[in-house]
């Protein structure tokens, strides 16, 4: 089999080929690991390699192969976004703040997959704290998109999303806070999935904004990303926000078909401003199929949605200003220790550590919970949220399922939207309301536009992964469109 | 609500960020631009409407008051900028006046 | 304070250490005083990226106690807040607290007739320790961070301005700490930081109805401490304002050594906590069952104790009994077993409490009663409560082998005093020819050999046979 088609498979796939012995976790490492020599340079999806990692839970997957005792995961190659922790291996949030941490314990959601047999082959680049939507928000460098280099792939999970389009890693793990799984996966072609808030621990997330932030998986098909979000799902005692609920209840009857299901269609997403007709038209097909497949496409109505970005951009600052209180030069990372004293030592620290976006939002949330702004700013946000908690729960009378674009735009051009934060921000005015409400959702391939891919999204009631995976599978059958691996040029 | 150089200047001195020359005039200009945006919230009358901090059901996931192994000093102290023997260093806590 | 015309208003917080194994948020056990720097400290709480608090059960059934102890109302919901700010002892940036939803508010203290109200008791987690490089805070030139406490649960419990002298301050401290450790929730030691009180103190014009300004005195660690910084701070401020000047509102240390109280600068040049809702720990809504148990399972008070007390003993004794669970329930069982209150008391304020080892309420009954019907000396018996509340063997036993029965019956006297005075021709001649004190010898022989004879019958029947 040839490297190029070793990189190319899907987890099924090659759990198939490991078994039956045609292929070794190791073969499947270094035909990752040359293409990654090969092609990283200029899609720049990884900031880091584990060779120590992959070579000991390579060896170890071919053993229990052999052995006969293969866990799910056994020699399957991912990567991870630079906000997980892993023990002993650098994890700096994409920020020059973290440079050098090497934190002492494992992210559950990594942990979980490690021991269900997954390789780890390196951390992925991302938007600083995961601040941003095109990557390009990273202390070290921007990552590229694989169908166009010259663009973005999105963000703030753009490392990981490219990594899975560019055959640079079978699977692999970001973060989603307002749309930062499913708008890089939408970019770069690929399945991407945020589940319920609470369904996967964020024990060892490095925080952004902790009411917000989920784990999710990428992925080239929807099977793939059901297998994992189901492995890293459930209970985690050391996160009191974490839900006692199976993981595995993500899969129940996922492949059930959309035959009778009421697929809902929110007008303000369908007309949202400033979206792409050739995005509207890939989704004007999908609609199309999913109505072929015995699904009902009925209206529904998010009247709040056009203030839910405001309300995102007060609520994620605000926890974020205080997530990030603790990067401070002390206990570690940057350090402007020989500063004359503590109050310049946090100055410098946070000024040198600290990107401009990451600053923006500091500043920002600080001022939306400061004397005198709290009750105008923050509370008046939180009230919002609970109006457009209420507009997804009245949605979900009418329909089982909400489709819409995932992103308004294909991949931009890198540097069109960096002057403009607003400009920015409005990337995800299709994906953050399922943040604010604590929705699962996925993104799934529907075509291109002009030749990049567009992204349709599927949100469903809170603890309703199962509905989302369902729809979003029966698509993918349907449409007969996979993601794709990108011939990077 | 545009934002001042002086709202700028005390948010930064709230939260420890130190400015470089120019920087009250560039944020105060963006953070203006975003809090135009945000204005739009005023408009809507949330007189009787709760807020919503956390969407996760009222859990009250406690834990038993049962000790777990700490870190090793090594450990604790292995990411330290400075260290003096167990502790870490920091410059003299120098209050403003 | 010498004039007459002021009025003092003090308010108190205190922050009170509940007993517990484990921190408020992580694992880490709770350390000693002297453990090293930064031993007991996990990722939690070094607020290392990306770990999560996860409430510690006992800390909040703790903070209950105190509460139902202290008639606070619970409310149905209670949630952790974030306060922000920046300091090296804070390893997060952030303390988690509780704002406006603590876990009780509304209750009252007791002292004697005066009722002081509470306002709220709440948790927290305590911060880090600092030691600074140099001599004075604002001359270090670098400082060094000790995390062991930082996480350690406190309980902060904030009274109304409800107290009007410094000696009522200490009576609140005091009564506090004997609630704490009557119902567990604290050993609320002060001198091991597990108990520190925070007076607000300001002073108003008898008869005004509007508070002064006030002033927050910290560092003090015993409540003698607590009522000399209480009486400097009153008089300072009187001399300030008599003086025409006005009281800043501050904090100020108090300096054991040169018993005054200091301005402390305060942390942080533009102070504003921005305090919202902790995201990482969901509302609490407490089990309303689990709070009526811990109601029904909450043991007498000591001010009623002290009452039922005062009736068998002296105010003094029974305040000194009642102030001590273990030795309250001691005396109410002793003098339950049929052994005399008074007596009881004595031994349990002498010879026990010094100890600070309890011997079982049947075992000090009967030691009592030995005692009280002349079948022990004293001396004795001090003997037999020892060895008794070292084995656990009962008075009777230990009093049978070392045969300390003592000898009353007279003609078992008459025989050892006979064999006194015939181990002693001299003494007894000199007696006989008029040096009375001559009997002494002779009774001191009688009582060596006969450490069980009873000493006052003994000289009677002596003296007796020398006429
Ligand atoms: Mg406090
Ligand atoms: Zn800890």
């Amino acid at each position: 089999m040839s490297a190029d088609e070793l990189t190319a498979l899907t987890v099924k796939e090659a759990s198939r080929l490991l078994r039956l012995g045609s292929i070794s976790a190791s073969d499947l490492v270094t035909a990752h690991v040359e293409r990654i020599e090969r092609l990283d340079p200029k899609v720049k999806a990884y900031l880091r390699f584990t060779p120590e990692l992959w070579e000991k839970q390579a060896d170890e997957a071919d053993r229990r192969i052999r052995q006969g005792d293969a866990p799910p995961l056994a020699g399957v190659p991912i990567a991870v976004k630079d906000v997980l922790c892993v023990r002993g291996v650098e994890t700096t949030a994409g920020s020059k703040v973290l440079q050098g941490f090497r934190p002492p314990y494992t992210a559950t959601a990594v942990q979980r997959l490690f021991d269900a047999g997954a390789v780890m082959l390196g951390v992925t680049n991302c938007d600083e704290f995961a601040m941003g939507s095109s990557t390009e928000n990273s202390g070290y460098f921007p990552t590229r998109n694989p169908w166009d280099t010259a663009r973005v792939p999105g963000g703030s999970s753009g490392g990981s999303a490219a990594a899975v389009a560019a055959g640079e890693a079978i699977i692999s793990l970001g973060t989603d806070t307002g749309g930062s799984i499913r708008q890089p996966a939408a970019l770069c072609g690929v399945v991407g999935m945020k589940p319920t808030y609470g369904r996967v621990s964020r024990y060892g997330l490095i925080a952004f904004a902790s009411s917000l932030d989920q784990v999710g998986p990428f992925a080239r098909s929807v099977d793939d990303a059901a297998l994992v979000l189901s492995l890293m799902s459930g209970l985690d005692m050391l996160d009191a926000t974490s839900s006692g609920r199976p993981g595995m209840e993500v899969l129940n009857n996922y492949g059930g078909g959309v035959k009778g299901m009421r697929l809902g269609v929110p007008r303000e997403y369908y007309d949202v401003a400033g979206i792409e007709a050739g995005v509207k038209a890939a989704i004007d097909a999908a609609l199309f199929i999913l109505q072929r497949e015995g699904a009902e496409v009925v209206d529904v109505s998010l009247p709040h949605t056009d203030y839910g970005l405001a309300a995102y951009y007060i609520i994620a600052p605000a926890e974020c200003s205080s997530n990030l209180a603790r990067f401070d030069g002390v206990k570690y990372g940057l350090s402007e220790v020989d500063a004359p004293n503590v109050t310049e030592l946090y100055m410098q620290t946070r000024r040198k550590g600290f990107g401009t976006e990451v600053r923006r939002r500091v500043m920002l949330g600080t001022y939306a919970l400061s004397s005198g702004y709290y009750d105008a700013y923050y509370l008046k946000a939180q009230k919002v949220r609970t109006l457009i908690k209420r507009d997804f729960d009245g949605a979900f009378e009418k329909c089982d399922a909400i489709v819409s674009a995932t992103s308004p735009t294909v991949a931009f051009p890198i540097g069109s939207k960096t002057q403009d934060p607003l400009s920015m921000y409005l990337c995800d005015v299709l994906t953050l309301g399922g943040n604010l409400a604590g929705l699962p959702g996925i993104s799934v391939p529907c075509g291109t536009s002009d030749g990049l891919p567009v992204g349709l999204q599927v949100l469903a009631p809170q603890w309703g992964e199962n509905v989302a995976l369902r729809v979003a599978r029966a698509y993918e059958e349907a449409s007969e469109i996979r993601a794709e691996v990108a011939e990077v040029v | 609500m545009p934002l001042s150089e002086d709202e700028v200047r005390h948010v930064a001195t709230l939260a420890r960020l130190g400015l470089e020359p120019g920087d009250e005039e560039f944020y105060a200009g963006q953070l203006s631009g975003i809090l135009g945006h945000i204005d739009r919230l005023q408009q809507l009358d949330t007189e009787d409407i709760p807020p919503t901090a956390q969407v996760v059901e009222v859990a009250s996931r406690l834990r038993d008051d049962e000790p777990r192994p700490c870190l090793s000093p090594d450990e604790a102290l292995a990411n330290a900028p400075a260290r003096v023997g167990g502790f870490f260093r920091v410059p003299a806590i120098q209050e403003e006046a | 304070m010498s004039d007459a015309s002021w009025e003092v208003v003090i308010g108190m917080e205190v922050h009170v250490q509940p007993r517990t194994r484990s921190k408020m948020f992580c694992g880490c056990a709770i350390a000693e005083l002297n453990a090293p720097p930064n031993t007991h400290v996990c990722e939690v709480c070094l607020g290392l990226p990306g770990v999560l608090p996860v409430p510690n059960k006992a800390a909040i059934e703790a903070c209950l106690k105190t509460a139902l102890a202290l008639n606070c109302d619970i409310p149905r919901h209670t949630k952790f807040d974030r306060k922000n700010y920046m300091y090296p002892d804070l390893p997060k940036g952030y303390q988690i607290s509780q704002y406006d939803l603590p876990m009780s508010v509304n209750g009252v203290l007791e002292l004697g007739e005066r009722k002081v109200r509470i306002r709220r008791v709440h948790l927290e987690e305590d911060t880090g320790k600092l030691v600074h490089a140099g001599d004075k805070l604002h001359r270090a030139w670098e400082s060094y961070v000790d995390l062991n406490r930082a996480g350690v649960p406190l309980m902060e419990i904030v009274s109304e301005p409800d107290i009007r002298s410094a000696d009522e301050a200490r009576d609140y401290a005091v009564e506090l700490q004997t609630v704490l450790r009557t119902i567990g929730a604290s050993n609320a030691d002060m001198e091991k930081g597990q108990m520190r009180v925070e007076p607000n103190i300001s002073i108003r014009r008898a008869g005004s109805g509007d508070l002064g300004v006030k002033t927050e005195l910290k560092n003090i660690n015993s409540f003698r401490a607590l009522h000399r910084a209480i009486i400097y701070e009153v008089e300072r401020q009187r001399q300030v304002l008599e003086g025409g000047g006005t009281v800043a509102q501050e904090t100020r240390g108090w300096s054991e050594a040169e018993q005054r109280t200091f301005s402390q600068r305060s942390k942080e040049f533009a102070e504003d906590y921005r305090y919202f809702p902790e995201p990482d720990i969901p509302p609490l809504e407490l089990d309303r069952a689990w709070i009526e148990d811990l109601r029904a399972a909450l043991p007498e008070m000591p001010a009623v104790r002290r009452g039922r007390l005062a009736a068998q003993l002296s105010s003094r004794d029974a305040a000194l009994i009642a102030a001590d669970r273990e030795l309250a329930d001691l005396f109410e069982r002793a003098v339950e077993l049929g052994a005399p209150a008074a007596a009881v008391g004595g031994w349990i304020i002498n010879e026990v409490a010094p100890s600070g080892k309890l011997p079982s309420p049947e075992n000090l009954a009967e030691l009592v009663k030995l005692v009280s019907a002349g079948d022990i000396t004293r001396d004795q018996a001090r003997v037999v409560l020892a060895e008794s509340v070292e084995t656990g063997r009962t008075p009777a036993e230990i009093v049978a082998e070392h045969g300390y029965a003592q000898v009353s019956d007279e003609s078992e006297l008459r025989v050892l005093a006979q064999a006194a005075i015939d181990a002693n021709p001299k003494a007894a001649a000199d007696y006989r020819s008029g040096k009375e004190q001559a009997a002494n010898a002779i009774l001191n022989d009688l009582r060596k050999k006969a450490p069980q004879a009873n000493p006052k019958l003994a000289r009677e029947v002596l003296l007796e046979l020398l006429r």
